[in-house]
């Protein structure tokens, strides 16, 4: 599985990452190498296999419905880049 | 003191030979002076460690200290330590200063022990060699020229150099086996579950799992009993009762049934590593140990099953990141898209924006069929191999990686190659077992770990196995010329 650069781009966009045009062809090259390691995968026939999503098998665990966590906002915003009047603020969304 | 292991230091501070603050200090000095070189440290946290050395002084005074009270240590960067920068190796975090502690850091400070500081690792625990980092490669000790592993090749070479006497690491596909098998070091993958994960920032959460680094077995399961248990804010937590790990050390291991898998002995395997496990393999035989051929048949898969698993995973855990809440934020974004991806464009390294973008592309429509589901089938086969070969044999052995050691920007450009240093760790997190690395030999002056894999919830077996080892060999008493 060979990737061209326009695919690379609309991945990034897709990842939600800037990609210096100048970078492109390297993530081409190095991406399309690690999808033909992983092209391997494809030799094993595996239907009717069921998929394995925890290691151990385990369902996930239930607890009661009821609040345990306190209103932490101020310490957690502590660590945001731009904040105020306790809001995250963002570049304007809408007109 | 340096040169003491962690029963000792703590018979030291008990008899009052030594107090938690003159133990600090030997280790703060000795980071001063040598981690120049090495450079396994991203931050020091000295005062923090005094002031917790003190408090320690006092509870032997009271009475109230346990066997880790006032023994220091060091945490690798990924576990968020309220009130200290946790950077996870990556720019994305250069500025983050932790907001609460993880389970794991809760529970070591509540054994009392002393932190001295937050040791290196590849961005985001994604890497096998430490370069990935953004505050640089860390060295090993045994050789400047050479890796020390990774990702957590800085909480590696600190031990391996006597700069502290135990650390965390964690390991999502190796990432505790293969820096201590490189540098020369005990080291212990928990099973998944068995320590929680709740704080220790996330890679790929269904492999993720923290665990020990020591320099020896005992230290190593002295350091388990404090990590593993519990914790009701990791919902994969397993809840099931906590064994002394140090109370089958002693254990003889007369009639253990050790499986040698062929898959871990064919093409690719160093001659010199392969020698030097022989060799340890045939010490287990003189202690009364038998060695069984086995076949885990779908190894060859492993790699291409773990890296689809680990990045698709990785990707949605990374989105996260989106300059907003915390982290890295671009400057002047001229709308909400342009915040997203320059943030993160600028935030993460290039092996982390690969990784984000396989996985992403692994996940995506008309992809995941082919990719993630096809790997998570693997995944059950993968670990079914193992299911079968533990009804044979009690532990499986093996060397850990599949070279000593190799050289600073030798892989560093070729993502592939690195990725096949993991060939023999990554399978055990795909199974979720239980998997250790121990010292065995040198080639080329460079160290040589041997990998012991058990069957789930078994670490008691695995630090008994390993300590008798130790017990019957040297090897993991050296220490790295210079740092003595």
């Amino acid at each position: 599985m060979s990737l061209d650069a326009d695919e690379v781009a609309r991945i990034a966009h897709l990842a939600g990452l800037a990609i210096d045009e100048a970078d492109i062809p390297e993530y081409t090259t190095n991406l399309s190498n690690i999808l033909e390691l992983v092209e391997q995968m494809s030799s094993v026939d595996t239907a009717g296999i069921e998929p394995m999503a925890h290691p151990l098998e385990l369902p996930q665990r239930l607890r009661e419905d009821k609040v345990t966590e306190t209103d932490q906002r101020e310490l957690f915003q502590k660590c945001a880049p731009k904040v105020e009047r306790g809001l995250y603020l963002v570049p304007q969304v809408i007109e | 003191m340096h040169d003491k292991n962690v029963a000792e230091l703590s018979a030291g501070l008990k008899n009052g030979d030594f107090s938690s603050e003159e133990l600090t200090r030997v280790y703060l000095n000795r980071i001063e002076s040598l981690d120049k070189d090495l450079n396994s440290f991203i931050s020091v946290t000295a005062e923090q460690a005094l002031a917790a050395a003190r408090i320690a002084d006092q509870q032997y005074k009271s009475g109230t200290a346990g066997p880790l009270t006032g023994i220091p240590i060091a945490q690798k960067d990924i576990f968020c330590i309220q009130g200290v920068r946790t950077s996870c190796g990556s720019k994305m975090l250069a500025n983050f200063i932790a907001p609460y502690d993880a389970t794991v850091v809760t529970r070591l400070n509540e054994a009392g022990m002393v932190m001295l500081g937050k040791t290196n690792m590849d961005e985001f625990a994604m890497g096998s060699s430490n370069e990935n980092s953004f505050y640089g490669a860390v060295k090993n000790p045994w050789d400047l020229l050479a890796v020390p592993g990774g990702s957590s090749g800085g909480s590696a070479s600190a031990v391996a150099a006597q700069l502290a006497p135990v650390a965390t690491g964690t390991d999502t596909g190796g990432s505790i086996r293969q820096p201590a098998s490189l540098c020369g070091i005990t080291g212990l993958k928990p099973t998944y579950g068995r320590v929680s994960r709740y704080g220790m920032i996330a890679f790929a959460s269904s492999l993720d799992q923290g665990g020990p680094m020591a320099r020896s077995a005992e230290d190593a399961a002295m350091l388990l009993n404090a990590m593993a248990g519990f914790d009701h804010h990791d919902s994969t937590s397993v809840d099931r009762e906590v064994p002394d790990y140090t109370g089958n050390l002693d254990q003889s291991i007369e009639g253990l049934r050790i499986g040698i898998p062929a898959e871990f002995f064919a093409e690719g395997l160093d001659d010199g590593v392969a020698s030097v496990i022989q060799a340890a393999l045939q010490e287990y035989e003189k202690m009364g140990a038998s060695l069984v051929d086995i076949s885990l048949p779908n190894s060859g898969l492993s790699i291409p099953t773990y890296y689809v698993v680990a990045m698709a995973e990785c990707s949605s855990n990374l989105s996260r990141f989106d300059g907003v809440r915390f982290g890295h934020r671009c400057e002047d974004p001229v709308d909400l898209e342009d915040l997203y991806k320059r943030s993160r464009g600028e935030g993460f390294g290039a092996e982390v924006k690969r990784r984000i973008m396989i996985g992403t592309y692994a996940l995506s429509a008309g992809y995941y069929d082919a990719y993630y589901l096809k790997a998570q089938q693997l995944r059950h086969l993968i670990s079914d191999d193992y299911k079968k070969a533990f009804e044979q044999v009690d532990v499986i052995m093996g060397p850990t990686a599949p070279s000593v050691a190799f050289d600073i920007g030798e892989k560093s450009d070729d993502p592939v190659s690195m990725y096949l240093s993991d060939i023999y760790t990554i399978a055990v997190n795909l199974a979720g077992l239980p998997g250790m690395s121990i010292p065995a030999g040198f080639v080329d002056n460079r160290p040589v770990g041997l990998q012991i894999i058990g069957n789930y919830f078994d670490e008691s077996r695995l630090l008994n196995i390993a300590h008798q080892f130790q017990c019957e060999t040297n090897w993991h008493k050296q220490v790295p010329p210079g740092y003595e």
